[in-house]
């Protein structure tokens, strides 16, 4: 039972040492490299998709600059940065797609790359999922 | 045993020569392993995550291979299992244990089935849960029978909740898993079950504290709580582990395991490499 305690305790340790680092002031979106990295991440991710047989089904017929732009305002809102996102909602945009678990993963991972193609490091890009992650249930199979 | 072997190279081989195959349902690190006994998790300790990347519309195959070896003792293990979509894990392992110093091995079959309750491991706000059993038996009665088990075959059920936070740690991924075991198994089950006129299954507490420091590099400690039911005393078990995952197909983990007193030789410790495949 030591050995929990151990266990416990490096827990508490390890979130402790997160709760001190997130008391700094600069933003996730300063981490991010403000608009610019932001808007690269987007773009990137727009290359990403395009050979990406599995996710740029789902983008036929859609406005490019729209979603880069869109996009881009929705990442720096909710890591935030001074912008204000003005697209649709998550539930709306992404109804009547009945996207999978597989295909948002896939979404994921495809971001992962453009983030790692933007010099991103790996810290701040989990942080930045964290943030996306809870809208995942608007848009699963629906 | 000899065939299990052999087909488990082949997976193996399949598997890390084959990268296109993985269902893309999960991120990568985020599967877990397999552990000794067969079901997906950590290594000592069964997590509620079901190993391979498949999702709701998909399934894996998947197959794994362990060695402990301790100061006096070496156990290998053996087996592979079927996840489907991502809800429903089917499992069977081979275990076989021997003396350092003697000859002649106890070996050990294990079915396990689990199923995914709620949940998913990074995404929703709570843990994965799962339910899962895992039947035993063992081929020769002599050995567990002789040291005052009560039985050669037990079944074990455990709960287990299993949480990936992302960036949780200063940026670092980090996962966790309680997991609660109703169990009579002495060692494993590989010292029989129950103890002679008692049945002795009660409850044990395992988990899994974990650090993942890129997409493919995980450190993290286990333990796991033993009953001690025979004369010959059980100590908890517990292990520091180190694992590598290169892609979605393929992990390897090296880890230090404490696993106390075994069958009269105390302070146990040594080395546990496992692999793992997943197509
Ligand atoms: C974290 C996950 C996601 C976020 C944050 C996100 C965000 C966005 C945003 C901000 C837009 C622009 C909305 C607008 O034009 O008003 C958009 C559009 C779009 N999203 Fe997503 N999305 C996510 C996941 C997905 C997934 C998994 C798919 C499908 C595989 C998908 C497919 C699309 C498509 C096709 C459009 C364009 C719709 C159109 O042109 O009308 N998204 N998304």
């Amino acid at each position: 039972m030591k050995f929990i305690q151990q266990l416990i305790i490096l827990l508490a340790i390890l979130l402790g040492l997160s709760a001190c680092s997130s008391t700094s002031t600069t933003t996730l979106y300063d981490e991010l490299g403000g608009e610019t990295k932001i808007r690269e991440i987007a773009e990137n991710l727009v290359l990403e998709f395009e050979m990406d047989e599995y996710i740029l089904p789902y983008y036929e017929g859609s406005d490019i600059n729209r979603f880069v732009e869109k996009l881009t305002e929705y990442i720096c809102e909710v890591a935030d940065g001074p912008c204000v996102y003005t697209g649709r909602s998550m539930v709306d945009v992404h109804t009547g797609m009945n996207i999978t678990e597989s295909h948002y993963n896939r979404l994921v991972d495809l971001s992962i790359n453009a983030m790692d193609k933007a010099g991103i490091p790996h810290r701040t890009q989990n942080k930045l999922l964290a943030r996306l992650a809870p809208t995942r249930k608007d848009m699963l199979y629906r | 045993m000899k065939k299990i072997r052999i087909l488990a190279v082949v997976f193996i081989c399949l598997f890390t020569a084959n990268t296109t195959f993985a269902g893309d349902g999960k991120l990568i690190a985020t599967a877990g392993l397999i552990q000794v006994e067969g079901a997906g998790g950590g290594g000592l300790v069964p997590w509620a995550t079901l190993p391979g990347y498949d999702s709701r519309d998909e399934y894996s195959v998947n197959a794994f291979s362990s060695y402990v070896t301790v100061d006096d003792y070496k156990l290998h293990a053996l087996g592979a299992s079927v996840s489907l979509y991502d809800r429903v894990e089917l499992s069977v392992a081979q275990q076989s244990f021997s003396i350092k110093a003697g000859a002649g091995d106890i070996e050990q079959t294990i079915v396990g089935a689990k199923v995914r309750l709620y949940g998913d491991v990074i995404f929703s706000r709570w843990p994965q849960v799962s339910l899962g059993v895992l039947h035993k038996s063992l081929k020769d009665d002599a050995i567990a029978l002789a040291l005052g088990a009560q039985d050669t075959s037990g079944t074990d059920v455990y709960i287990a909740a299993t949480k990936v936070h992302l960036g949780a740690v200063s940026g670092y991924n980090l996962v966790w898993n309680a997991t609660v075991r109703y169990t009579n198994a002495n060692q494993m089950g590989l010292l029989g079950f129950g103890s002679v006129n008692d049945d002795s299954h009660e409850l044990m507490l395992e988990c899994t504290v974990g650090v993942l420091f890129n997409r493919h590099l995980a450190v993290g400690g286990e333990f796991r709580q033993k009953p001690d039911n025979i004369a010959l005393p059980e100590e908890d078990w517990k292990a520091a582990f180190v694992t590598y995952i290169p892609n979605k197909n393929f992990n390897i983990t090296v880890a230090y395991a404490m696993l106390g007193s075994i069958a009269g030789a105390d302070d146990q410790n040594g080395l546990y490499v496992s692999i793992g495949g997943t197509l």
